[in-house]
């Protein structure tokens, strides 16, 4: 036992713990590729990952890199044009687990567009550093793409400092 | 819309509480009118009412900075948030965008 850790978050020790052994929850949801729905997509992962307590700075970690993630899948896997973005979000104990998925031209080198300040496409001003705070805010960060079929991005982080049964 | 404030060559933008890809675009236009048309020394970026940026911030502040600096001007930005000063860092562009320092005791 954590004793040190249980005493810490007496207030929450006192409510009646109901979690079965395993956390577990899951969504999914399809969007269009239009840039109006990056500030919806970033938001939704956002309320969905309420119930595992997350710290102000760890929503805001989660936002930034889902919206990298979407923000590539507009621009750079549908190139600009308007069609289906999947973010499918689970929790598994105090993981979060977000994979954003579309069907787009994929990525040839996905080892080089993952390098911070790559940018396939200078003229639109990116910074290129969209792989990197994705890295950077989440713990971990998968990258699966096949050229003309599309790209997903798998994205883990382990949420709150509540020592949830695992 | 984002608001811009004028004062002896110094230009200060207050960006808005999110700046993504879908509203960096507006901004960028914005700015980059002003800068064509104004004498403009300094370009500050203000967040202090920023509470969301990706790496499109980034980018659109970059591409600002390279502006500038083809002119020979600054560019500055105050009340950066721990984590817009954290993707400064990240991103190399604390090198050349002049960042106020940290308050003291701050988060």
């Amino acid at each position: 036992m954590k004793q040190d850790n249980l005493q810490e978050t007496e207030e929450l020790q006192e409510t009646p713990c109901v979690q079965p052994a395993v956390r577990k929850n899951q969504m999914r949801l399809e969007f269009d590729s239009c840039s109006e729905n990056e500030g919806f997509a970033r938001v939704a992962v956002a309320a969905f990952m309420t119930q595992l307590n997350p710290t102000v700075e760890e929503v805001a970690d989660v936002k930034t890199a889902v919206s990298e993630a979407v923000t590539n899948a507009i621009i750079h896997g549908y190139e600009g044009r308007v069609e289906t973005i999947s973010i499918s979000c689970s929790i598994c104990g105090r993981e979060l687990s977000v994979t954003v998925s579309d069907r787009g031209v994929g990525i040839p080198d996905v080892k080089a567009a993952m390098e911070p300040l790559f940018t396939s496409r200078p003229e639109l001003e990116r910074s290129g550093m969209g792989f990197a705070f994705m890295e950077a805010f989440m713990d971990q960060v998968s990258v699966e793409s096949f050229p003309g079929k599309g790209t997903c991005v798998q994205m883990k982080k382990k949420i709150g400092t509540v020592p949830w049964k695992e | 819309m984002s608001l811009i404030k004028m004062e002896n060559g110094r230009m200060t933008v207050f960006v808005p509480a999110e700046l993504d890809d879908h509203n960096a675009k507006e901004i960028r236009e914005q700015i980059d009118e002003l800068l064509d048309s104004q004498w403009v020394r300094t370009l500050i970026f203000d967040f202090k009412d920023t509470a969301f940026m990706d790496s499109s911030g980034i980018g659109m502040i970059l591409g600002r900075y390279k502006k500038m600096d083809y002119s020979g001007g600054k560019v500055e930005a105050v009340h950066l948030n721990d984590r817009i000063r954290r993707m400064m860092v990240l991103s190399g562009l604390y090198q050349v965008v002049r960042m106020e320092k940290e308050r003291e005791g701050g988060r």
